[in-house]
């Protein structure tokens, strides 16, 4: 992880986040990330993201769960300790559909979310930098790496012509670290 | 420029000319206002209520199962009934926020949270059930399959109890996880409002560092969609997995086919009075009719009807069923159940759950928050009635006139009972003081579509004709 210097541009409303976003891009200037408030669909898209694995995290983890769940039972009551129910067969497979089912559930659920967690770098603890106290609340942010000091003032201005409400220049941490919420300084004076 | 679009046709969800900030507004200001003496009463009323609860189940635990009024004969009395009753309250949670929004209802923006919250603690009472009926409770482990030092002795995973294991904690869990993915990005957004340390330390923590990137967010949007997907038939299979603990055995009154569809009606339709009963108090307190409007509580109450509807259908199917199959010992469980000493609750059961709902039909009566509030609970008294009319009718006269009895729960039943609403309310009190009541961020996701003051920007263009509606965005741009 490293400490970096990002422009900022913040946005009131969607309708103009989208044809910013779209100049950022062809401005070819490094753009870091775009934060928003709410999940604004059609962003990913525009802002050229490739459409998430996740769902075949969770076929995956829904496949184990069944094999672990039929497996299982079937080496139970077959090999393990087969019990005799009223001379019903060993394997009987209709009376192991709901457990499962269950198990398939479970395991393609708590998988997915730790895979999501993974991937989105949140866990408890864990601290990324908030370039705006409101792109949680009502504003759209599109943060900027600048890659050349030379062009920070002319990156700013770019930004104010996008019909941005508001533009900033912050140093900060690009990726996560583990600490208070409030201590984002002190953070910073020891990586530095 | 608009970017989505709905026909002014439906009703508002949002009103009262709401944007973005104003949203954050109205649902973060009972997190960061002191209580008011109304939440502190009723947090210490429920807190008594699980205290007297506590002390009923160490009673139970001390003395043992004795204490309880069930029997030889009834072997299932209250415990299981409050189970039952308690597992089908919480699946109106998981069918708000799972299948609603496989079926695009914009509506259960306003109400999936305290929808889902409410599952949660629902279930968490209804656990508590099974687990002290077992007697003793320190052995309850014995359930779950590890490799034990019993010769690696292993639960019957032939038995429909033991698929209730598996079906409730995995119900429980999922649920859960629902609720908490959809509640980090809100805790963010009290965590970066926030104005004190202590309180920007734990929803730091609870927001588990969410920034709101748009990779996050296409995640979280393939997240709920696939835990919706998931959810779905699991609401429905935990309630037929219920219902097979009754339907599995060969006791006349519970060993009917019928039964799945029935107990997953019955518990969709009590699920979504508690939803009504709850969210009128919470609008009310919060002052939050902006965003649980009358539409959403109409809403609702058609989901009352049509379930309740079944319910009643299924309860005239059964007797058709037990005249229809000419077997004797099943015609008289159900003789007994509606004429035996047991008259009463069953009567009782038929007035709330099927004559009640009927008046749901009035578009009148759908939209009056007060009546609603008291039917909701009606169907509520009806529905408990139901798990003890089924349970305790089938059981009391069995296979030898000699075993017959009339069942009654004692004071530790009861306190136990009572005890779970101490449970659910000290719950809920929590919940509704220091988690978003509504889930913000999906809010703001529906508002340009569905709040009233951008319905209302959109009358011009709808009345437009179609030429002029042409004429107007060839020439826009």
């Amino acid at each position: 992880m490293a400490i970096k210097k990002f422009a900022i541009a913040c946005y009131d409303d969607e309708s103009t986040l989208f044809p910013a976003v779209k100049k950022v891009r062809e401005s070819g200037y490094k753009m870091h990330d775009v934060y928003t408030p709410f999940p604004v669909h059609g962003l990913d898209e525009v802002m050229g993201l490739k459409e998430t694995d996740l769902h075949t995290a969770g076929f995956i983890f829904g496949l184990t769960g069944t094999a672990t769940a039929l497996g299982f039972m079937s080496w139970i009551f077959t090999s393990d300790w087969p019990i005799d129910f009223g001379g019903k067969p060993f394997f009987s497979l209709p009376a192991f559909i709901p457990i499962t089912f269950e198990l398939t559930v479970l395991f393609a659920a708590v998988g997915m979310v730790m895979t999501y967690c993974y991937l989105n770098q949140i866990m408890p603890g864990v601290k990324k930098h908030v370039f705006h106290p409101r792109q949680t609340d009502d504003l759209f942010v599109i943060a900027i790496e600048i890659t050349d000091p030379a062009a920070e003032l002319e990156i700013v201005d770019f930004l104010k012509t996008t019909g941005s409400v508001e533009t900033d220049v912050q140093i900060a941490e690009e990726g996560w670290w583990y600490g208070w919420w409030d201590k984002e300084e002190e953070y910073q004076k020891q990586i530095v | 420029m608009h970017l989505k679009y709905e026909s002014i046709v439906r009703e508002p969800l949002i009103t009262g000319d709401k944007n973005y900030h104003q949203v954050t507004e109205d649902i973060c200001r009972p997190i960061e206002q002191k209580p008011t003496r109304l939440w502190y009463m009723g947090f210490a009323f429920s807190l008594l209520l699980l205290g007297f609860g506590a002390f009923s189940v160490f009673w139970e635990i001390y003395w043992g199962i004795g204490t309880w009024g069930i029997n030889r004969t009834v072997g299932w009395g209250w415990d299981i009934t409050n189970f039952v009753w308690w597992v089908g309250i919480g699946h109106a949670g998981t069918l708000i926020s799972a299948i609603l929004l496989l079926f695009r209802q914009g509506w259960r923006t306003g109400v999936n949270r305290a929808a889902e919250a409410m599952t949660i603690f629902a279930v968490m009472c209804a656990g508590m059930f099974p687990v002290f009926h077992m007697g003793r409770v320190w052995d309850g482990f014995f359930v779950m399959p590890y490799p034990n030092s019993r010769g690696a002795l292993w639960p019957n995973f032939n038995s429909a109890l033991l698929w209730d294991v598996f079906a409730i904690s995995t119900y429980f869990t999922v649920s859960l996880l629902f609720w908490y993915s959809g509640l980090i990005p809100d805790f963010a957004t009290i965590r970066d409002r926030a104005k004190t340390k202590l309180r920007k330390k734990l929803y730091g923590i609870a927001s588990f560092g969410w920034t709101g990137t748009a990779k996050n967010w296409q995640r979280f949007e393939a997240l709920s969609l696939v835990l919706a997907g998931l959810a779905t038939p699991l609401v429905l299979s935990v309630h037929t997995i219920v219902s097979m603990d009754f339907a599995t055995s060969v006791i006349p009154g519970w060993h009917t086919t019928i039964f799945p569809p029935y107990f997953v009606a019955g518990a969709i339709f009590s699920g979504f009075a508690m939803v009504n009963t709850l969210l009128i108090l919470v609008r009310k307190v919060y002052r939050l009719e902006d965003y649980i409007t009358l539409g959403h509580i109409e809403a609702m109450n058609k989901v009352i009807v049509l379930t309740g509807s079944i319910v009643g259908t299924a309860y005239l199917t059964e007797l058709f069923v037990a005249w229809y199959s000419q077997v004797v010992f099943e015609q008289e469980a159900f003789n007994w159940r509606i004429f035996g000493p047991y008259w009463w609750a069953y009567w009782l059961m038929m007035t709330c759950n099927v004559v009640s709902p009927q008046f749901f039909w009035f578009k009148k009566l759908r939209r009056n928050v007060v009546f609603t509030f008291l039917l909701t609970i009606v169907v509520n008294i009806g529905m408990w009635f139901e798990r003890f009319v089924i349970i305790v009718t089938s059981l009391y006269r069995d296979f030898l006139p000699s075993s017959w009895v009339y069942y009654s729960p004692t004071w530790t039943e009861l306190g136990f009972y009572l005890g779970t609403f101490g449970l659910f309310f000290t719950c809920f009190f929590l919940f509704a003081k220091y988690f978003p009541v509504i889930a913000i961020a999906e809010i703001k996701f529906t508002l340009k579509s569905s709040g009233d003051n951008y319905k209302r920007a959109m009358r011009p263009m709808e009345e437009m004709t179609d030429g002029e509606f042409l004429h107007e965005i060839e020439h826009a741009h």
